[in-house]
């Protein structure tokens, strides 16, 4: 009985074996550059936008769907907030308001497709793909439209302030990420008892604690190189909050159950009151609002928005939410991993470039590693038959 | 020759855990029908693979002896060569292909190897003649019905000329008349020499067809009969579930019937796809709490598409009548809606309609109602997994924990995992859509007295079912469905075979 939990244990940290695996291996290759101070800040702004698009990608996985216009849609948001900022000088706030209302719109605009008239997303997102690509090119006039104001700039490559004011460490970095590891703590604590309380099995208090010390370990260890540069950047704050939205919505709520209910067999759960079309309309309109996050950002970080902006960005966010282990007929799969997966292949793109391998090379292996994570996770699976 | 055609000597069988086969031995003559009977779980099919080699040599200890030779099969292709064919209950066909594509499928009849159409379907003529199939051999398998596609199996496996045919519950999914078909040709067959093993959950099929038996419980034989004529159903099913089974229903008590509480009025719905045909007219149907209500019909008479018409309109268009409960109007447009209001509607095919197999037995109990667990549409998780955890204790699911997929129980648990879900959501109005379909004898059963349960708590119950014993043995009161409209209403005490027969055909 032990063995069994103990396996399964294993089975959902494989993923995490791999990134603690690589990036130990990178740190060899690199002579330890790439956990500097200032690369660890670089590799997540780096993956800002493709941790928020797997915020909107992971949900719609799961229903068994797939939103390949993403990369499109975002540089057409992009391309708007600079049109708006640039062009007709309008302030931040309604520059937001409208990008977000504009992704969440295309969101509806593909959703209403998909579920008013049954066409498989995968066509329809292609066309989307095409549309978004196409006017985005279009409203640009092929040019990039830049630079943004500063208010705008901040939102990507700004830090917290330091209320402290202590030269050298970035004292609020720290003890967010002690209040970080309290909370963690505590919710712990706290998810045991009320497990306790429901006559719901735990399984060892020394696996808490184990577990417990260890993410506490790697937050510290984390937050303490990235305030020994700058604190922590804004955008991670932003990433951090969304994502634990995120998880609790797929994990916790009755949207998030049904999401999986439909992936896992969608005439059963419409059988069983799920309302399939409404959640899957909902799931894309979300995808469109965080394409629209992550165009602000991106578009925030580059200062510019250009034509090509987000090529491919659909293909790193699906990649990495099959890496993390969802399913790709959906049902499987959960927020943590995907932003594992991301992390996996960011970290594997970061340190291929500090030991100055050429992009083309850099691209050869990651397609490499992509099937031989994804394989990792499965072929123990498929033994077991 | 030998006089047995098979003989599989102290098969045994583990699993990661459990010991599927022990030391099973089983011998079939040539020239027989062998009928294989068990509960679900009792190593019916695990010997079957082990014979077709699905289960390689080498993953189970034992000797198996086919025409007099030791045989070690490492794959379905060693075992076809050797001239078994095993057709599964799932069936194995492509369903956009056509009759003679499908037969040929792994033996193509090939010319320089390019494969030859007009040949293949030259062969596939005087093989669907054979097994008695009217079909121009071009037809894409997807018009057929079940009944005319498991021809097309039975075709496929003669065209690799096989001596020994296993058949896994090849009626499970047919009507009467299609059954009796299926087994008439199975003893022409017989005639030509064709030796075959069937396994079924339908006595009366086994004792019909069968020249012999064997019985299977927990992976050993319990009982072999030479002769199966000499052998009741009711000592094959004290064999099959090691006890006594006095009565295979229980009898109804203190059933006290109260006024009419659900009723349908001048219900009328059409083919989804072709909307001027009328597939339901003018149903009127009423129950009343504490009965247990049979809806008779053959295969094809519109029970199901009724049913799923009711309930959130989830099958037809133009869907015309109305809805009562408790003397008020109900709106059972949406599933939502139907759920809302207190009906439950539990599906045929459970596995594709009915559970999300991939998913827990405690999420798929859940689904129906996560409102119960869940507050402004947080679920409170563990309180769901308490809850759900005890309406599968109620119901008898038999799991190792409640976190287990679904896809991993037999039948009869997921069937109970089905009710269990529908009786999360406290319905007053349960239609069970063939709810013993596929199941052993035991969990049927068990599955019956849930059923008691239910009237006995004041619920109106609603029984689709193909087997008109079972209606027999648990309704009160039973409407006769025939081409869409009810032909007439018997009560329990006027209720005989004859007379519903009579208004069925």
């Amino acid at each position: 009985m032990k063995k069994v939990s103990l396996s399964r244990n294993l089975r959902a940290y494989s993923m995490v074996i791999v990134l603690v695996f690589i990036a130990v291996l990178f740190h060899f290759l690199t002579n330890g550059l790439i956990f500097t101070s200032m690369n660890l800040t670089n590799i997540i702004l780096q993956n800002s936008y493709v941790v928020i698009l797997i915020l909107g990608m992971l949900p719609i996985i799961l229903t068994g769907n797939i939103d390949l216009s993403v990369g499109s849609v975002l540089a057409f948001v992009g391309a708007i907030a600079a049109i708006m900022q640039v062009d007709y000088g309008c302030g931040v706030f309604v520059t937001l308001i409208v990008s977000l209302a504009v992704g969440v719109l295309i969101g509806a605009w593909q959703g209403f497709w998909i579920t008013r008239f049954d066409i498989p997303a995968f066509i329809v997102t292609l066309s989307g793909e095409l549309v978004f690509r196409g006017l985005t090119q279009v409203i640009l006039d092929g040019a990039s439209i830049g630079p943004f104001s500063s208010a705008f700039r901040a939102m990507a490559s700004s830090f917290i302030p330091d209320l402290f004011g202590g030269s050298g460490l970035h004292i609020t970095t720290m003890v967010l990420a002690v209040i970080a590891c309290v909370a963690f703590v505590l919710t712990q604590l706290r998810g045991r008892r009320s497990k306790i309380a429901n006559g719901v099995p735990v399984g060892s208090p020394t696996g808490m604690i184990v577990r417990c010390v260890l993410i506490s370990l790697v937050i510290l260890v984390l937050s303490y190189e990235m305030a020994a540069y700058q604190g922590y950047p804004t955008v991670l704050i932003i990433m951090v909050v969304l994502a634990f939205i995120y998880d609790f919505i797929c994990s916790r709520t009755v949207f998030g159950r049904g999401l999986y209910a439909i992936g896992g067999n969608r005439k059963a759960a419409a059988l069983s009151g799920v309302k399939d079309r409404l959640y899957l309309f909902m799931a894309f309109v979300n995808m469109g609002l965080m394409a629209a996050v992550a165009a602000i950002v991106y578009a925030a970080r580059l200062n510019a928005a250009t034509p090509k902006a987000g090529v491919n960005f659909e293909l790193d966010a699906i990649a990495a939410c099959f890496v993390g282990g969802a399913s790709v007929t959906g049902g499987a799969g959960n927020i943590i991993g995907a932003l594992v997966g991301c992390f996996v292949i960011g970290i594997l793109n970061n340190g291929m470039s500090m030991m100055g391998i050429s992009a083309d090379w850099q691209q050869t292996v990651k397609g490499l590693v992509i099937l031989a994570a994804v394989a990792f996770d499965l072929i123990p699976k498929r033994k077991k038959k | 020759m030998e006089e047995n055609i098979l003989e599989m000597r102290k098969i045994t069988k583990e699993f990661p855990g459990v010991k599927a086969l022990d030391q099973v031995s089983f011998q079939v003559r040539r020239g027989e029908i062998k009928g294989l009977v068990g509960e679900n779980g009792a190593g019916k099919s695990t010997l079957m693979n082990v014979l077709s080699g699905i289960h390689p040599y080498g993953s189970y200890t034992g000797d198996i002896v086919v025409n007099g030779e030791t045989c070690q099969f490492r794959g379905i292709e060693q075992s076809e060569k050797a001239g078994i064919a095993i057709i599964h209950q799932e069936l194995a066909l492509i369903p956009l292909l056509s009759i003679a594509e499908n037969v040929f499928i792994s033996n193509p009849q090939c010319r320089h190897g390019v494969i030859d159409w007009n040949l293949t379907r030259a062969k596939a003529i005087p093989l669907l003649a054979r097994v008695g199939l009217k079909e121009d051999p071009d037809t894409p398998i997807n018009q057929l019905g079940v009944g005319k596609q498991q021809l097309v199996e039975i075709a496929k496996a003669l065209s690799k000329d096989c001596k020994l045919l296993i058949l896994d519950e090849p009626t499970a999914a047919l009507n009467e008349q299609d059954s009796r078909n299926l087994l008439d040709l199975l003893k022409t067959l017989q005639k030509d020499g064709i030796t075959c093993i069937m396994i079924s959950h339908k006595l009366n099929e086994i004792c019909y067809v069968s020249n012999s038996i064997t019985v299977l419980r927990d992976g050993r034989t319990v009982a072999d009969y030479p002769d199966a004529s000499k052998v009741t159903e009711d000592e094959i099913i004290r064999h099959m579930v090691g006890r006594e089974l006095s009565n295979r229903y229980p009898r109804r008590e203190n059933v006290q019937i109260g006024e009419t509480f659900f009723e349908v009025k001048n219900w009328t719905v059409h083919h989804p796809e072709f909307p001027e045909k009328t597939v339901i007219h003018d149903v009127n149907l009423q129950l009343r709490k504490g009965e247990v209500v049979g809806l008779a019909g053959l295969m094809g008479a519109g029970r199901t598409e009724f049913s799923m018409s009711l309930f959130g309109k989830s099958y037809g268009c133009g869907i015309t009548g109305e809805v009562y409960k408790g003397g008020k109007r109900i709106d059972t447009s949406t599933v939502p809606k139907a759920i809302d209001n207190g009906v439950a509607y539990l599906t045929e095919d459970r596995k594709t309609y009915g559970l999300v197999l991939m998913d827990s037995i405690s999420q798929n109990i859940s689904m129906s109602n996560l409102k119960r667990v869940s507050k402004r549409g947080v679920i409170d998780l563990d309180r769901e997994i308490k809850e759900t955890g005890e309406n599968a204790k109620q119901f008898g699911v038999k799991c190792s924990s409640i976190f287990q997929s679904a896809g991993n129980l037999s039948g009869g648990n997921q069937q109970k995992t089905v009710l269990a879900k529908w009786m999360f959501n406290w319905p007053d109005v349960l239609i069970l859509d063939e709810p013993t379909r596929g199941i052993d004898v035991g969990a049927k059963y068990d599955i019956y007295c849930i059923i008691n349960q239910l009237a006995a708590d004041g619920k109106c119950v609603l029984v689709i079912s193909s087997e008109l014993d079972e209606l027999l043995g648990i309704c009160d009161r039973i409407y006769i469905m025939n081409q869409g409209t009810i032909k007439g209403e018997k009560l329990r005490s006027e209720a005989t075979q004859e007379n519903i027969m009579k208004l069925l055909i």
